[in-house]
C-alpha cells in the first residue's frame, strides 16, 4: 500500500523533474540493507532512445493494438527489439473472470484501474503492461486452481510478489494476468533449534527478519527492497544481497519449495535429503517462468553481536584484490561484507549528497569496506585491527578508519549506498551488473573510460567479495550515441572474459535476448526444453529470461 | 595544562534495548556496547584544545568492569594520550562517580574536565554538576560552544538552555559538559589505532582512590513502557461517541 501511494505521487511530480525519483522505501534503515538495495537499481543496463527527450521516465513500453496482433516496443532496449504479442495467447473475457471469482471470491479478482497501474508498471518505472485482471490467491490450493484453470484455457500469466524487481521480470509485457501472492503471507514454522523458516511465499522480507530478530536469528539475505519484496520473489529470482559473502547464495540456504506449475510440493525441513534430482534449484532463479513459489523452507543464521566495520584506501586496484585475499584468510570466518568503490563513486556521493563526508582524510584512487561479524566482541575487534595493521605496514593500504559505534559504522555505509541516490542526482545513468574474475573487474571500467573519453563518466563499484561489478555510466543525458559506444560492447567484453551479463539481477525481459552472451546454444537449448516441459503452454511469465527466438513457433 | 575526559561504556545508540524478565535492568548480554556519544564529543573538544596548543595532556578516564578498556583504547585511538581505568563490578550512580572522580581530579589537578552531558542508558545528566560542586569549581553544562583564554585562565562557553543559548564566562580550572552541537567527533584512524597500542592504561580501583561507594539510592524494579495499543476502526459516529465517553473516559 505504502508503494502504491508513493507512486501516486510520484505522478504528480514526474512531468516536471527530469531525474528519476529515488523510490527507496526506507531511507534512514539499517545500512546494510540499503546498500543491497543499490544492486537491485543498477540494472537499467539497456537505456532509453533520445526521441522520448526530456519524459524519459514517463515513457513506457507501448502495446498498440494492430487488429490482432500487439507490438510491445520498449524503448529501454538499444536495439529496440520489438516483442509480439503472441497470438496462441487467448484473451480474457467475462467467463474467465466469473470463474476466478468462483474460486478466490470477487474481493481477491482485481479489475479496478488503480490498482492495476501500479501492479502493470514495475519499481523503476520502466516497463508497463496492459493487463487487465489481476488474481489475489490466499493458499497453495487456490494458485494451482488458477493455474490449472489459465493452461486450460491457454491464459498468459505473471507471478508477481513485491514488484520490485530490475529487469521487468515482475510484470506483464501485453495483457499476461497478474497473479499477487501478496495475500498469502503468514509465518507457517519456525523452529528455534534448527533455525529453520517454514513461510508463505507473500512474506515480506523486512517482516520476516523483525519476526526473526525477537527469536535472536537473521535472514541470510539482506537486499535495499527488503520493506517491500518478498521472500518468494527472492527465491524465484535467487536475489543476491550483501550476505551472499557469508551464508552463499539461495540456493544453499533455501532447503525446499512448492512450486505451482503443475502442483509440485517439495516442501521439507531436512537439512541433507539426497533423493533423486534435487528439483527446487530448477525454481529458484527461474524467474517465475517454470513455476509459482507458493511456500518456501529457509534456513536462518543466529544473530551475533559483534560487528565491525572498517573503511580503508588503496592506490590501485592491485591491493584491493591483494586485500581481499588477505581479508580471507585472516578474517576468516568473521568477514561478512567486502564492498570497494573507486573515486569517481565518492565524488559523486560527496558532490549530490548532504551530510556525507569522506571517513578517511586523503583521497585515493579506491576505498574498500569489509565488515566482520562475529560472536565475540574483543576477539573480533583485535582480528581486525591486526589485519588492518598489517595491511598498513605492507603497503596494500594507505589509510583507513574502524568504525567506533553503529552510528559511524551507518554513515560509512552511507557512502556505499548513496551512489545509486548520487547518479540519479547527477542526470542519465546507465547500469549494468557483471559478473568478472576479480582480476579483469577494473579493466573494463578502464577499458569503457578509454572508450567514451569525454563523452561520460564511468564510475565502478560493487561486491568486490562476490566478484561483481556496478558497471555505472553517467552523462548529462541519455543520447544514442552514447549507447552505441556502450552496448554491446559491455555485453562482448564481460563474454569474452566469460562472465556473467547478469550477476544477481536475472534476466526478464530486459536480457532476455542477450543471454547467449553468457551461456552456450547448447545449455540454452536444454533450458529451453525443462521449460517446455513443466509448461507445455508457455503461460507461465512469458516472453522474459529465455530468447524469444527459442519459442517462435 | 592537562584536560580530564570521562568516558562512559554503555549500549549502542542504535540498538533495541529490551528490559530483562527479572525486572531487574536493561538487558546488556550480547548487545553491542560503544563509548557514549556525548562522551566522544567531550573527548573530541579536548582533543581540538590540545591541538589548538592551550594543553599539553588528554587523558580519558573510564569507571566500570574489565571491558571499559576496549571504550579506553577507542579514546586513545581517536588521540587520548593515556588513560586510566577504574575497575569495579559495580554499576555506580552519578553521585558515587562523581566521588570518583573528584578523587581522580585531585590526584591529576586537569585544568579542565570534560564529561558528556548525559549518558544514554540512565540519562540522569548529574555527573558533571555534582563533579563540580564536589570540587568547589565552576560548571558550564550543555556546551555548543567553547573557547579559551589562555591568559586570562578562562573558558567562554556557549550553552544550550531551553530558551535559546546563553553565553557564560568561567574561571579555570572548571567542568564542562558537552551538548550534541558542540563538534563532530573524529573517527579512529588506522596510525592512530597503531599508535594508540603503546599508550598506558593506568588501573585503578575504588580503594586506591579512597572513595565510599555506599549508594544511598536503590533501584528497585525496571519495566518496560505500556505498549501502545493499536487503533480501532468505528463504523459511525455513534460508535466513537460511546467508546470517547466509556473507554477513554474523555468526553
Amino acid at each position: 500500500m505504502m508503494m502504491q501511494r508513493l507512486r501516486r505521487s510520484e505522478e504528480f511530480i514526474r512531468f516536471g523533474c527530469e531525474s528519476l525519483i529515488n523510490l527507496r522505501p526506507n531511507k534512514n534503515s539499517v545500512p546494510r540493507s540499503v546498500s543491497g538495495f543499490v544492486t537491485h537499481y543498477d540494472t537499467k543496463g539497456k537505456l532509453f532512445e533520445s526521441n522520448v527527450g526530456n519524459h524519459y521516465n514517463t515513457h513506457r513500453c507501448l502495446g498498440r493494438n494492430l487488429g490482432m496482433l500487439q507490438q510491445y516496443k520498449c524503448f529501454g532496449s538499444s536495439s529496440a527489439s520489438q516483442i509480439e504479442r503472441k497470438p496462441l495467447f487467448s484473451s480474457l473475457d467475462s467467463k474467465d473472470v466469473s470463474s476466478f471469482k468462483e474460486i478466490l471470491g470477487d474481493k481477491n479478482v482485481v479489475e479496478d484501474e488503480e490498482r492495476l497501474e501500479t501492479a502493470n508498471t514495475d519499481w523503476m518505472k520502466k516497463y508497463k503492461g496492459s493487463s487487465k485482471l489481476m488474481l489475489l490467491p490466499k493458499n497453495t490450493e487456490e494458485v494451482s486452481q488458477i493455474l490449472q484453470y489459465c493452461d486450460s484455457r491457454r491464459l498468459a500469466v505473471v507471478p508477481q510478489g513485491g514488484n520490485t524487481g530490475l529487469v521487468g521480470g515482475s510484470v506483464p509485457v501485453f495483457d499476461e494476468v497478474i497473479i499477487n501472492v501478496g495475500l498469502m503471507n503468514k509465518v507457517l514454522a519456525f523452529d528455534e533449534v534448527s533455525g529453520v523458516l517454514v513461510c508463505e511465499a507473500g512474506c515480506i522480507l523486512e517482516n520476516l527478519a523483525t519476526f526473526l530478530d525477537t527469536k535472536g536469528f537473521i535472514m541470510p539475505l539482506d537486499l535495499g527492497a527488503k520493506g517491500s519484496c518478498h521472500i518468494g520473489g527472492n527465491v524465484s529470482t535467487n536475489a543476491g544481497g550483501l550476505r551472499l559473502i557469508r551464508y552463499g547464495s539461495l540456493h544453499g540456504t533455501v532447503l525446499a519449495v512448492t512450486a505451482n506449475g503443475n502442483v509440485l510440493d517439495m516442501l521439507g525441513t531436512l537439512r541433507k535429503d539426497n533423493t533423486g534430482y534435487d528439483l527446487k534449484h530448477l525454481f529458484i532463479g527461474s524467474e517465475g517462468s517454470l513455476g509459482i513459489v507458493t511456500k518456501v523452507s529457509i534456513l536462518t543464521q543466529p544473530k551475533l553481536s559483534s560487528v565491525n566495520l572498517a573503511f580503508i584506501a588503496c592506490k590501485d586496484y592491485l591491493s584491493c584484490q591483494k586485500i581481499l585475499v588477505e581479508a580471507k584468510k585472516n578474517l576468516g570466518e568473521i568477514l561478512s561484507a567486502f564492498e570497494f568503490l573507486d573515486n569517481n563513486s565518492m565524488d559523486l556521493v560527496l558532490n549530490h549528497l548532504d551530510g556525507v563526508r569522506n571517513p578517511v582524510s586523503s583521497t585515493e584512487n579506491f576505498y574498500i569496506l569489509i565488515e566482520t561479524t562475529g560472536s565475540d566482541e574483543t576477539n573480533d575487534r583485535e582480528k581486525l585491527e591486526a589485519f588492518l595493521l598489517k595491511s598498513l605496514e605492507k603497503g596494500l593500504v594507505s589509510d583507513g578508519v574502524i568504525a567506533q559505534d553503529i552510528n559511524q559504522a551507518s554513515s560509512f555505509w552511507r557512502i556505499r549506498e548513496g551512489i545509486t541516490e548520487a547518479l540519479q542526482k547527477a542526470g542519465a545513468v546507465y547500469k549494468y551488473d557483471l559478473s568478472l574474475p576479480v582480476e579483469e573487474i577494473y579493466n573494463i571500467v578502464n577499458d569503457l573510460r578509454r572508450r567514451l573519453g569525454e563523452l561520460a563518466n564511468v564510475m565502478g563499484y560493487g561486491h568486490l567479495g562476490d566478484g561483481n561489478l556496478h558497471l555505472n555510466i553517467s552523462a548529462a543525458d541519455y543520447n544514442d550515441k552514447l549507447i552505441g559506444l556502450i552496448e554491446p560492447y559491455v555485453y562482448e567484453w564481460t563474454s569474452k572474459h566469460r562472465g556473467s551479463i547478469s550477476a544477481e539481477h536475472g534476466l526478464g525481459v530486459m536480457k532476455a535476448n542477450e543471454i547467449f552472451y553468457s551461456k552456450s546454444p547448447e545449455t540454452v537449448a536444454i533450458m529451453a526444453s525443462i521449460k517446455k516441459l513443466l509448461d507445455p503452454k508457455g503461460i507461465l511469465n512469458p516472453y522474459k529470461v529465455l530468447p524469444h527466438s527459442l519459442f517462435s513457433h | 595544562m592537562k584536560i580530564l575526559v570521562a568516558v562512559k561504556r554503555v549500549v549502542d545508540y542504535a540498538v533495541k534495548i529490551r528490559v530483562k524478565p527479572d525486572k531487574t535492568g536493561v538487558d546488556t548480554q550480547n548487545v553491542k556496547m560503544s563509548m557514549n556519544p556525548f562522551c566522544e564529543i567531550a573527548l573530541e573538544e579536548a582533543l581540538r584544545i590540545k591541538e589548538a596548543g592551550f594543553a599539553k595532556e588528554v587523558v580519558a578516564v573510564s569507571i566500570g568492569p574489565s571491558q571499559c578498556v576496549d571504550t579506553l583504547r577507542t579514546g586513545l585511538a581517536m588521540g587520548a594520550d593515556r588513560g586510566i581505568h577504574v575497575e569495579t563490578n559495580t554499576s555506580f550512580l552519578p553521585l558515587t562517580i562523581a566521588k570518583i572522580l573528584k578523587s581522580l581530579a585531585e590526584v591529576e589537578n586537569p585544568g579542565l574536565i570534560f564529561l558528556g552531558k548525559q549518558a544514554i542508558d540512565d540519562d540522569c545528566n548529574q555527573t558533571g554538576q555534582m563533579v563540580a560542586a564536589l570540587l568547589g569549581w565552576p560548571q558550564a553544562t550543555f556546551a555548543s560552544k567553547v573557547v579559551l583564554d589562555k591568559d586570562k585562565h578562562i573558558a567562554t562557553v556557549d550553552r544550550e538552555v531551553d530558551g535559546g543559548l546563553e553565553t557564560l564566562c568561567v574561571d579555570l580550572p572548571a567542568v564542562i559538559t558537552t551538548d550534541l552541537r558542540l563538534n563532530q567527533p573524529r573517527y579512529a584512524s588506522l596510525p592512530n589505532i597503531m599508535k594508540a597500542k603503546s599508550k598506558p592504561i593506568k588501573k585503578m580501583t575504588v580503594q586506591d582512590l579512597k572513595v565510599d561507594v555506599k549508594s544511598d539510592i536503590e533501584i528497585l524494579e525496571v519495566t518496560e513502557p505500556p505498549k501502545r495499543k493499536s487503533g480501532v476502526m468505528v463504523s459511525s459516529v455513534d460508535e466513537l461517541i460511546e467508546k470517547l465517553r466509556n473507554e477513554a473516559h474523555v468526553v
